[in-house]
């Protein structure tokens, strides 16, 4: 390195400030321009409106869209079974995953939780288009695998929707909780049993107050991904309808005014949920 | 923690009926590849649709087209990531938080939320073309987070004072991270890399309103065909292709990280 090379790399060293800003400057400029900035645009044309002769858009800002959201029942409706599903889906998720990571954590012996570990990671992997897809060939009314073998399917629509997102999302619970049980020291279980807890008081007085911020993460996964959904929606759902297809029905006319202004109601449900969540710990368990 | 036998036969038998339900459906879609008719139920073997989707034009420009997003936003996301992860490790900053919020922020949003947010972005206020370019800085936002917490991980585990050591001996801060952070970091890095490449790979959601003329990419494939029940074999094959290109890095970065 040359004398002026190293001078400038001396000077660099002392100053905390512009350290930082080479380390920060890159990734906040992408994070906060690109992407915070246009979330911020999507909140701004949620407030403006379609001409529908022209079907341009009309940079007037008004409540229009919210009201129509609230106003019209349709769309009230496909809220309300959006958030249902979305939390269907996550009690489902999280009360299957709880006994299974227990297991992994707490019980098996270290072969075959490395082995499960594995295997409950992988389908994460394993592409999402294509397990839905090969949930439909499962529940095909007609001639799907689930009649032809068990001689009955509940078909497409509401429950098969259910049922999928909780399959698609299920490793996304079990792996934070399982992480969360692994940090769990088993001399904590120890001590509440030999003060006489048994193995339900235990579990409800140390086990799950400790796994609170990995039980929280493992929902955020689970509700976040089921509120936007539209993908499995369209594949196994029949003809219900969520949030999500309503935001790409409207975006696919250019009504983008409108699929905004639903596009905000999940995203304003996960930035107060995480923020909620936030303080338990739980986004570091993510 | 005193479990009764019972208890343990039953979480062992709910933990193998899980794995059942978890492989079912990727074990069918396997299976179905090679199913001699083009039907839903397997009806005989054979390898004609391997071989069919193997001289695809429209399946090869698109296996291209996945693997050349996902390696230049995984390599964006490795260096925005990193540097995000050190500045936050490192230094105590107002608004240091909320760094981190926003770099997970893409992935705790549902896809089309963000999905929609890039699009009108680009069209709109930037004016772009949706193309190659756009679809990349879409899939670098949602991979950066992998590779931060891959390396704020890292760095927690890591001794400080080593940093400190070497600063002590003369090292200027350039230094110090090719000789010493770099070197400890490196099969985080490389986890981290794998995992955003799989995610970058099997992304559709946010690929769908980002991607435009000249990219397509796998899943857009397979969302494209899987309704047309004459390209139902070769969607198959694909699903199956797709499957084992994110399992191989998926399997690597879970090795790294348990070493």
């Amino acid at each position: 390195m040359s004398t002026a090379s190293k001078g400038i790399a001396r000077a660099f060293a002392r100053r905390r400030w512009a350290q930082l800003t080479v380390l920060l400057g890159a990734p906040l400029a992408w994070l906060v321009v690109i992407y915070i900035g246009a979330l911020g645009a999507l909140l701004l044309t949620s407030f403006y409106s379609l001409d529908s002769f022209t079907f341009t858009v009309v940079k007037k800002a008004g409540l229009q869209n919210f009201r129509e959201l609230l106003d019209v029942s349709v769309y009230r409706r496909v809220a309300l079974r959006t958030l249902t599903v979305a939390l269907a889906v996550t009690v489902i998720d999280v009360a299957l995953a709880l006994p299974i990571a227990f297991y992994l954590a707490k019980v098996a012996t270290p072969r075959i939780r490395r082995i499960l570990a594995v295997a409950i990671t992988l389908p994460l992997w394993a592409s999402y288009l294509v397990k839905a897809y090969a949930w439909r060939t499962f529940l095909d009314p007609e001639g799907g695998l689930l009649r032809k073998v068990f001689g009955l399917s509940p078909g497409f629509g509401l429950p098969a929707m259910v049922l999928v997102l909780g399959y698609l999302w299920l490793p996304y619970a079990i792996l934070p909780i399982y992480a969360g049980l692994e940090r769990l020291p088993d001399s904590l279980l120890e001590a509440s049993s030999d003060l006489g807890g048994r193995a339900g008081a235990t579990f409800r007085s140390v086990v799950i107050p400790l796994l609170l911020p990995a039980l929280l993460a493992a929902s955020i996964f689970t509700f976040s991904l089921s509120l936007g959904d539209y993908i499995t929606v369209g594949i196994v759902g029949g003809k219900t309808q969520m949030i999500g297809n309503v935001i790409y029905a409207n975006f696919g006319v250019n009504n983008v005014p409108f699929a905004a202004a639903f596009a905000v109601v999940p995203m304003l449900i996960m930035v107060v949920y995480l923020l909620v969540v936030r303080r338990s710990g739980a986004l570091e368990n993510l | 923690m005193q479990l009764s036998t019972a208890a343990r036969r039953l979480l062992a038998a709910l933990a193998a009926f899980v794995m059942v339900f978890l492989y079912a459906p990727i074990a069918y879609v396997v299976l179905l590849s090679f199913n001699k008719t083009r039907s839903i139920i397997f009806d005989g073997f054979t390898t004609e649709w391997w071989t069919k989707t193997f001289h695809n034009e429209e399946v090869r420009t698109a296996l291209a087209g996945s693997v050349k997003t996902a390696l230049v936003a995984t390599s964006l996301a490795l260096i925005l990531g990193t540097l995000a992860s050190l500045a936050v490790h490192r230094f105590e900053f107002f608004g240091r938080d909320a760094v981190s919020f926003a770099v997970i922020l893409p992935i705790a949003l549902p896809g089309i939320v963000t999905g929609i947010a890039l699009n009108s972005a680009f069209r709109r206020i930037l004016g772009w073309r949706l193309g190659f370019v756009t679809l990349v800085v879409a899939h670098t936002t949602f991979c950066i987070v992998v590779v931060f917490n891959n390396v704020v991980a890292r760095l927690r585990r890591l001794p400080g004072n080593l940093a400190e050591a070497s600063s002590d001996l003369g090292a200027d801060p350039f230094q110090t991270f090719r000789h010493v952070t770099f070197p400890l970091l490196r099969s985080a890095l490389v986890a981290g890399g794998l995992l955003a490449f799989a995610l970058s790979f099997d992304e559709i959601v946010v690929t769908t309103f980002t991607a435009g003329a000249g990219i397509s990419t796998l899943p857009q494939f397979i969302l494209g065909n899987y309704s047309r029940p004459n390209n139902l074999p070769i969607v198959n094959v694909v699903a199956v292709t797709v499957l084992v290109l994110s399992l191989v890095p998926a399997w690597l970065a879970q090795r790294l990280t348990d070493a």
